[in-house]
C-alpha cells in the first residue's frame, strides 16, 4: 500500500505584522514557508523542529484550524482548500486531533462521558444509548474504566487526561490522527505509557498519524518516516532509520548531535551551533542556516536551496547535494 | 578528605494545606562535595525542586515550611537560619538559576540594572568597576555584545541569552555552590545543549560545585559525576552516574531509564513503570513504590526499606538480604 | 512614543467632537426657552422673535451648532446669564479651587491607598491585610456627604482644630494671582497665610480622598499579590536582596500599570464629580459654580461647566496612557 492518503502541497501562512508610522503593515512573518510532504496510508510521518519552527501552524492548518496563506491539502483525492463549511465539517470526522496540554484541552466543567461523546453528537452518530456504550468501549481501549464516565477532568492526572484526549479523537472511527506534542507535557515514565499506546491503537485500527513534536527520540520511536523543520521550511525528510543513523542536513546533524543521550559510557561530539533561531520575520536570506551552519559555504548565503530528492528516496534542502 | 561543602541530613519539609499536611520532601540525605556536579533527578512532584528551595530558604512560606533534619553549609546549619544570615549565603554562597528564563528576570529593569545589583548586594564596587565586572560576566557566559546588552531589557532577549543572563548574575559573586533547577527543560535542544556546555566550562573554571536538579536522565548521564535519584520525596537510589546508569539497582530507577526511548536504537514497544506517582503522604506503610514494583514482595508492603550501601545506596530489599 | 502621541492627540479630536455634540444636544432637549428666560414671562411675541433671531436661536440647529463650535474654539465659552460675564473668565477661580482640591486629595489617596495596598498584599492574611481591606470596604461604602459632615462635627464644631468651610479666612483672604491659593501664598511669600490655606484643605481634602484611597489601595493589592508571586521576585530574593527592597522597587513597579489606570480615573472622577463635597464644606469650586448654576437655569454655565469637565477628564486619561510607557519597556507605542 503505497497510496498517499494526505497530501500537503507548498503549504503557507504567513502573518502581516502592523507597525510603524500610522499602523502599515510593516513585515511579514513567514511561519509556515512552502511546506509540501505526502502521508501515507497506516504510517506514521514524524514532523520535529525547535520552537517558532512552525511544525504546530502545519497541523494545524491540515485541520484548517488556522487558515492556510496558500497552498493545497489533499485528503482522498480532494483538495481540502476548496470544500465548504459543511463540508468540511464532514471532513473532519477522518482528521482528528490530540494537543499538548492535556490540562488545558479538556472542558473541566463536562464529565468525561461528556467530552468523549460530543464529537459523536456533532457528527450525528447514533442515538443516545448506542453514544453511551461507545464511551465505555473508548475508555476501556484507552486504558480507562467504564465507570470514569462520570468524573470530571481534574479527577485525572496528566496520563489519565491524555488518555481521555485520544478516546475523544477516536470516538468518530477517523482516518488520519494529528498529533502535536501529544507526551511533552508528561513524565518519563508515563509518557512510555502514551507512547505504547498510541501504537498499539493504530495497528489495531489502522490509524495514520501526524506525530509533531520536539523529542527526537520520542518521534524516532513511533515515526516510520521523519521531516525536520527550521524556520518554516522542511530541510531533510525521509525513512526514520535513514535519517536518524545518517543524517544528512547539517542542521539535522547537529539537532541529533545536541540530544543528551541516557548513557554515561556515550560521549558525542556534539556539533554546538552558535546563537539562536532567526525571527521568521527576518529569515535570513539565501538558506535559512546559512548563518549558523558549520558547512556554510558562499552560495548558501545568496541561493534558497531547493527541496531535492537524493537516490535513498530522501528529500533534501541543502546546497551540498 | 574533608571537601564537604554542603550536607542535608534527614531533611523533611511539609506543605501546610486545608487538605492536612503534606510532606513534599520525607527524610531525605546528601552531600555535595567541593567542584562536583550532583544530579537530582526524578519526576514531576518528587520533591526535587523542593529540596533545592529548603537549602536556599526560599520556601513559600506558609504554606512550606522546614519540619525536621538539617542543612549544613560548610558546618553551619542553616535549616533555620535567620533571614539577615541566609541574605548574606544567597548569592554570595549559595546561587540559584530557574527554570523559566523567560518569567526570571524582571521585565521592567534593565538587564545592567539587574545583573549589577547582584554584583553590589555582596560587595562594594565603584560605578566603573561594577560596569567592567557585568561586562565580564557576560562574556564569560558568551554573550555577544555585552556592553550593549547591559542597556536592554528582558523581552529583547531570547530564551538561550537570557538564561545565560541569570547564570552570568548567579555566578557573579563567584559562588560556591550552584543549584539548577532544570535549567534547560524551556529550552529547545541546540540552546539546551549550549547552556550544559557553558556549565560544565563554568564547573571547570571556576571550580563552582553544582547541584543539577532535572527530570531529563539524558542531561544526568552527559554532565554529572554523581547523582540521586528521587521517588515521592525521598531518595530511592544514589551513586556515581556510571554505576546508576550501569548498574541500577532500585527497580524505578531502572524503569526510567529503560523507559526512554532510545535515539540510536529502535524498539516495538518501550518499557512501562505501571501506573502513576502517587500522591504525596497517601502511602505510609512500606516502601513508596511498592504499587508500582514488579519485583514486589510482601516484605516490601510491610516494612519501609532504608537507603543503605557504601558508594552506590540504594532504598530496595532486593539489595538488602 | 513621539508618533504614538500624535496619533493619540488626533484621536482625541472626534471624541471632544462628540462631546460637544452631546452637551449641545442635552441643552436643547430641555424644555424651555432662553429669550423667554431672558425677557421675562411679560416680553411680546414681537420681543422674544427679534431675540431669537439676534441670538441666532431661529436657524437651524445645525448651523447652531458649528457656530457654537466656533465660539469654543475661539475661547469664547458664552455668558453667564445671571452675571453677564464671560463665563471664560468666571470660571477659572473655580476650576483652580477645585484642582488645588483635587490635587491635595489625590496626593492622600495615592499616598495612603497604595502604601495600604502593598503592605496588605505584602502581609497576606495577617491582621493588617484585614484590617486595612476593612477600612478600603469601610472607605468605599460610606457615603461623602455623611463623612464631610461627621468631619466638620467633629474637628470643627467639637475640638474645634480646623476649619470647615471656605478656602480661605474672610478677614485674612488671599490675593489671587494664579487661583492656586498654595501657589499665591508661596509666591507672595506669605507664610502664615499658605498655613491657613492648606488648614482649609484638609477636611475637604480627607473627604475626598475618602473613595479613590479605597480604591487605589484594593487595586494595588491585588496588583502587588500577582506580581509578588512571580518567578523574577524569587529571583530577587535568591540574589539575597532585602524584602521591602523588593517590593518597593522591583514589585512595585511592575504592578503599577493597574494602578495608574485607576489612578487616572479617579482623578478624572475628583475633577468633575466633587459637588457633593464642594456643597457641604462651602468650596468654591466648579461643582459649586455649576450647582448654582443649575438653581438659576443659568444654561450657558452648565454647558461650558460640563465641556470644561470633560475635558479635563480626557485629558488627565491622555496623560496616563502616555505614562504607561515608563512603567513597563514592553509597551511599545505604535
Amino acid at each position: 500500500m503505497n497510496e498517499a492518503l494526505l497530501q500537503v502541497e507548498n503549504l503557507k501562512k504567513y502573518y502581516p505584522i502592523k507597525g510603524g508610522k500610522f499602523g502599515k503593515v510593516s513585515e511579514t512573518v513567514r511561519a509556515v514557508d512552502g511546506v509540501s510532504f505526502s502521508v501515507r496510508e497506516g504510517e506514521t510521518l514524524g514532523i520535529v523542529g525547535e520552537s517558532g519552527c512552525g511544525k504546530s501552524t502545519t497541523g494545524r492548518m491540515i485541520m484548517r484550524l488556522i487558515e492556510p496563506t496558500e497552498g493545497k491539502i489533499i485528503f482522498q483525492n480532494r483538495n481540502i482548500m476548496e470544500l465548504s463549511k459543511r463540508e468540511m465539517r464532514k471532513a473532519r470526522k477522518d482528521i482528528q486531533m490530540i494537543f499538548q496540554d492535556p490540562f488545558a484541552s479538556l472542558n473541566p466543567r463536562h464529565t468525561v462521558g461528556h467530552i468523549i461523546e460530543e464529537p459523536m453528537i456533532v457528527h450525528r452518530m447514533g442515538d443516545k444509548k448506542e453514544r453511551q456504550k461507545r464511551v465505555e468501549e473508548l475508555l476501556e481501549l484507552v486504558g480507562l474504566n467504564a465507570y470514569h464516565a462520570r468524573r470530571y477532568p481534574h479527577q485525572f492526572s496528566g496520563g489519565q487526561r491524555q488518555r481521555i484526549g485520544i478516546a475523544r479523537a477516536l470516538a468518530v472511527r477517523p482516518k488520519v490522527i494529528i498529533a502535536d506534542e501529544p507526551v511533552s507535557a508528561l513524565d518519563v515514565s508515563v509518557q512510555s505509557q502514551v507512547l505504547n499506546l498510541l501504537k498499539d491503537l493504530q495497528k489495531q485500527f489502522h490509524l495514520t498519524y501526524i506525530f509533531i513534536a520536539h523529542d527526537l527520540s520520542v518521534v524516532r520511536h513511533i515515526s516510520d518516516r521523519v521531516g525536520v523543520m527550521y524556520l518554516g521550511k522542511i530541510v531533510e525528510l525521509s525513512e526514520c532509520e535513514a535519517l536518524y543513523n545518517h543524517p544528512q542536513h547539517p542542521y539535522t546533524k547537529a539537532l541529533l548531535s545536541a540530544v543528551p543521550v541516557p548513557d554515561p559510557d556515550v560521549k558525542t561530539d556534539r556539533i554546538i551551533l552558535q546563537g539562536d533561531v532567526p525571527s521568521p520575520a527576518h529569515p535570513p536570506a539565501g538558506c535559512a542556516f546559512h548563518d549558523r551552519c558549520p558547512a556554510a559555504m558562499d552560495i548558501c548565503s545568496k541561493e534558497m536551496p531547493m527541496l531535492k530528492t537524493l537516490e535513498d528516496g530522501r528529500k533534501i534542502s541543502c546546497h551540498l547535494y | 578528605m574533608n571537601d564537604t561543602l554542603l550536607k542535608v541530613s534527614g531533611l523533611r519539609t511539609s506543605f501546610f494545606t486545608d487538605d492536612g499536611e503534606i510532606p513534599a520532601v520525607n527524610g531525605i540525605d546528601f552531600t555535595v562535595h567541593e567542584g562536583e556536579i550532583l544530579g537530582l533527578v526524578g519526576e514531576s512532584g518528587c520533591g526535587k525542586s523542593v529540596t533545592s528551595l529548603s537549602i536556599m530558604g526560599l520556601l513559600p512560606s506558609p504554606p512550606g515550611k522546614i519540619v525536621g533534619g538539617h542543612i549544613f553549609y560548610k558546618d553551619e546549619d542553616i535549616s533555620h537560619a535567620k533571614e539577615s544570615r541566609m541574605r548574606q549565603l544567597r548569592g554570595n554562597d549559595i546561587a540559584m538559576i530557574f527554570q523559566e528564563p523567560m518569567t526570571s528576570l524582571n521585565p521592567v529593569f534593565t538587564i545592567g540594572d539587574q545583573l549589577k545589583e547582584a554584583i553590589r548586594l555582596h560587595s562594594h564596587l565603584s560605578k566603573k568597576e561594577l560596569e567592567e565586572r557585568s561586562i565580564e560576566l557576560l562574556k564569560q557566559v558568551g554573550l555577544p555584545r555585552a556592553k550593549e546588552l547591559l542597556k536592554e531589557y528582558p523581552h529583547e532577549l531570547s530564551g538561550g541569552m537570557r538564561q545565560r543572563v541569570m547564570i552570568a548574575m548567579a555566578m557573579s559573586c563567584n559562588p560556591k555552590v550552584l543549584i539548577a533547577d532544570e535549567p534547560t527543560t524551556a529550552l529547545d535542544v541546540t540552546i539546551q545543549a549550549q547552556i550544559l556546555d557553558l556549565m560544565v566550562k563554568l564547573n571547570k573554571e571556576t571550580h563552582t560545585a553544582i547541584i543539577m536538579i532535572t527530570h531529563d536522565l539524558g542531561v544526568v548521564a552527559q554532565m554529572c559525576h554523581r547523582v540521586a535519584v528521587m521517588y515521592s520525596g525521598k531518595i530511592v537510589e544514589e551513586g556515581t552516574v556510571k554505576e546508576i546508569f550501569n548498574r541500577p539497582q532500585h527497580p524505578y530507577t531502572k524503569g526510567l531509564i529503560e523507559s526512554i526511548p532510545d535515539l540510536h536504537d529502535k524498539k516495538d514497544s518501550l518499557y512501562t513503570i505501571k501506573g502513576s506517582v502517587p500522591k504525596p503522604g497517601s502511602i505510609t506503610r512500606g516502601c513508596l513504590f511498592a504499587p508500582r514494583c514488579e519485583f514486589v514482595m510482601d516484605k516490601c508492603l510491610e516494612q519501609t526499606p532504608e537507603l543503605l550501601g557504601e558508594e552506590h545506596k540504594s532504598r530496595c530489599f532486593l539489595h538488602q538480604g | 512614543m513621539f508618533y504614538y502621541s500624535i496619533k493619540r492627540l488626533l484621536m482625541l479630536i472626534p471624541v471632544l467632537l462628540g462631546m460637544t455634540l452631546i452637551v449641545f444636544a442635552i441643552i436643547h432637549a430641555i424644555p424651555g426657552n432662553p429669550a423667554l428666560t431672558i425677557l421675562g414671562t411679560k416680553a411680546t411675541p414681537e420681543a422674544i422673535h427679534s431675540l431669537n433671531r439676534s441670538l441666532g436661536l431661529d436657524n437651524p440647529w445645525y448651523i447652531q451648532y458649528f457656530s457654537y463650535l466656533k465660539d469654543i474654539l475661539s475661547g469664547d465659552l458664552g455668558t453667564s446669564i445671571q452675571t453677564h460675564t464671560p463665563i471664560a473668565s468666571e470660571i477659572w477661580p473655580h476650576l483652580a479651587a477645585t484642582i488645588e482640591l483635587s490635587f491635595i486629595a489625590m496626593i492622600i489617596a495615592v499616598f495612603v491607598g497604595i502604601n495600604a495596598g502593598i503592605i496588605s498584599a505584602w502581609k497576606q492574611n495577617t491582621v493588617l491585610d484585614y484590617t486595612a481591606m476593612i477600612l478600603a470596604l469601610i472607605g468605599v461604602s460610606m457615603p461623602v456627604f455623611w463623612l464631610g459632615l461627621l468631619e466638620q462635627w467633629g474637628f470643627s464644631i467639637k475640638l474645634q482644630w480646623l476649619p470647615s468651610i471656605g478656602r480661605d479666612d474672610i478677614r485674612n483672604s488671599v490675593d489671587p494671582i494664579t487661583n492656586l491659593y498654595l501657589l499665591d501664598t508661596l509666591l507672595q511669600g506669605r507664610f502664615d497665610q499658605f498655613w491657613m490655606v492648606l488648614r482649609h484643605l484638609i477636611l475637604p481634602s480627607i473627604a475626598l480622598a475618602t473613595i479613590p484611597t479605597a480604591i487605589i489601595a484594593r487595586m494595588t493589592r491585588s496588583s502587588m499579590l500577582e506580581v509578588l508571586k512571580s518567578d523574577y521576585i524569587r529571583t530577587a530574593k535568591a540574589k539575597g536582596q532585602k524584602m521591602v527592597w523588593i517590593v518597593y522597587k522591583y514589585a512595585l513597579k511592575n504592578a503599577f500599570i493597574p494602578i495608574l489606570t485607576v489612578i487616572g480615573l479617579q482623578t478624572g472622577l475628583l475633577l468633575g464629580g466633587a459637588i457633593l463635597t464642594e456643597t457641604i464644606f462651602g468650596w468654591p469650586g466648579v461643582g459649586l459654580y455649576i450647582y448654582n448654576a443649575i438653581q438659576y437655569r443659568d444654561y450657558p454655565v452648565i454647558q461650558s461647566g460640563i465641556l470644561v469637565i470633560a475635558f479635563i477628564f480626557v485629558m488627565v486619561n491622555f496623560v496616563v496612557d502616555l505614562l504607561y510607557g515608563l512603567f513597563d519597556p514592553r509597551i511599545k507605542y505604535r
